[in-house]
């Protein structure tokens, strides 16, 4: 098999998976990251309690466990989701910890002047966040952010083990019936480079844009 | 003639620490306060309590007539929700030492933001008011320019600015230019001095320039640790001292 072939197989049937994967769970991670986030922060106990047992056990079990607990156990209990969707969701979940965190931290990394100043010109709470904490702290969640994203990706090679037809999948696929075993997992350690790079400089060209001006 | 502004019994502490010790002041209509005093004497600390940055521990702040912290409700006194809190913010504005100019907007939107998003005008009008307003503390032609590329001493007329465009009655300028290299000092002094002399508004100024204090305020109140030991006219005040206290800490100022 030349090493083109392989490209255009890896291409071809597992692709289309892990890019869908990979952009579904982010938006789940960076919106539930979000929102925890902020959670963490409220004035409410229960909230924040809430908020803090989901961080605590999705940070503190491994994400394989997580995906076979989505796809093997939960039927057992009478919830039975497609492998896709137990992928999304067990990384969408795990990686929205760690977001949170990072939300969480940026948030409370602008300076109290800040908040001081919108009080002394009578914005409410909701104004503050929105129009000046926020906006600051999302600069400083930018490059964590970015990070995690393309730690994202690269996780996602981890649903071949729930029998999702990703790349990983099927590069495995691939090597059982050819052997050529360099040239498949060379080429598939290439394409998973190849989608991390948008990635990366997109977050850099974010990073850029919301910082103007500001050093 | 009623205060604008009333301190009755106010003790404020930090854990162990008693930084205002049961303190009475009244500042008036119109009159221009200035507060000088040792660093940690508790002069900051008053000027927060009146901006809600801090709770008192003990005694009430009345301001145009109603309570800061307290409200009265059917005749009892409550503490102060929200809702009350924004209300009495309306006529309290506030100038820091650190400026803590947003540092995500130009200088347009600076000024332009509360007016907006507090007061609800729309954005041609709070346009037209901040840009007056920039022009009048003399930076007219910064309006497109972030925070980070103004020298300290433009980014505390910038914050006059936004403070000032929400027309409060009362003013709080805590150190607004201790912050300041030296050669910095007078264009905001001098900015400061022209809205002391123009306007009815009452100020509350906390500095440790003596020259400028004896030539805007009416009265001056001298804080040690965390009482007002002495007040008076700037004359009073300045060329007849009459604790040992006050000489003491003015005698640092002419050597
Ligand atoms: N948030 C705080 N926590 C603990 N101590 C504080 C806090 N803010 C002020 N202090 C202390 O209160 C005292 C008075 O402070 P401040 O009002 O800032 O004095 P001044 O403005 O006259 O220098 C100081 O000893 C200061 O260290
Ligand atoms: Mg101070």
């Amino acid at each position: 098999m030349s090493t083109y072939e392989i490209f255009v197989s890896l291409a071809k049937v597992g692709l289309k998976v892990t890019l869908q994967v990979t952009f579904s769970a982010a938006v789940l991670a960076l919106v539930l990251g979000g929102i925890s986030g902020l959670a963490r922060m409220s004035k409410h106990k229960i909230i924040r309690f809430i908020s803090s047992v989901y961080i605590e056990i999705f940070r503190g079990t491994s994400l394989l466990v997580q995906l076979f607990w989505m796809y093997f156990v939960l039927p057992m209990m009478g919830i039975r989701l497609s492998a896709l969707t137990a992928g999304i969701l067990a990384i969408g979940l795990n990686f929205g910890a760690y977001c949170s965190e990072i939300v969480r931290s940026a948030i409370q990394a602008v300076p109290s002047g800040q908040t001081e100043a919108c009080i002394a010109l009578n914005m409410t709470k909701v104004q503050r966040m929105r129009r000046v904490i926020i906006p600051q702290a999302f600069v400083m969640m930018i490059p964590n952010l970015g990070n995690q994203l393309i730690e994202l990706l690269k996780s996602t090679s981890l649903v071949s083990m729930i029998t999702l037809t990703d790349l990983t999948y099927q590069a495995n696929i691939l090597n059982a019936t050819t052997f050529e075993t360099t040239k498949i997992y060379s080429m598939l350690l290439i394409i998973y480079f190849i989608i991390g790079l948008p990635l990366s400089k997109g977050m850099k060209l974010l990073e850029q844009k919301v910082s103007e001006g500001r050093v | 003639m009623t205060p604008i502004v009333s301190y009755k019994n106010i003790t404020k502490a930090y854990g162990e620490l008693e930084v205002l010790k049961e303190i009475d002041f009244d500042i008036y209509p119109g009159e221009k306060v200035a507060l000088i005093g040792p660093s940690g004497s508790g002069k900051t600390t008053l000027a927060r309590l009146l901006m809600t940055l801090e709770e008192p521990n003990s005694g009430t702040i009345e301001v145009e007539g109603k309570g800061l912290w307290h409200e009265e409700i059917n005749g009892k006194l409550v503490k102060a929700n929200g809702k009350h809190l924004r209300e009495m913010r309306k006529s309290i504005g506030m100038v820091f030492q650190h400026f803590y100019l947003f540092p995500h907007m130009t200088v347009l939107k600076n000024v332009m933001e509360a007016p907006v998003t507090v007061l609800g005008l729309s954005k041609k009008k709070a346009r037209l008011q901040a840009e007056e307003m920039l022009e009048k503390v003399g930076l007219g032609d910064k309006l497109d320019v972030y925070p980070a590329q103004l020298s300290g001493g433009q980014k505390q007329r910038v914050a006059i600015a936004r403070a000032l465009v929400m027309k409060p009655n009362i003013m709080l300028f805590d150190e607004p230019t201790s912050a300041l290299d030296p050669e910095l000092v007078g264009e905001v002094l001098e900015v400061i001095k022209e809205i002391a002399l123009e306007s009815d508004m009452t100020m509350l100024l906390i500095t440790h320039e003596m020259d400028f204090a004896k030539e805007i305020a009416d009265r001056v109140a001298f804080f040690n640790e965390g009482t007002i030991a002495e007040q008076g006219t700037p004359e009073e005040i300045f060329n007849h001292p009459k604790t040992p206290r006050l000489q003491t800490f003015l005698s640092r100022f002419n050597p």
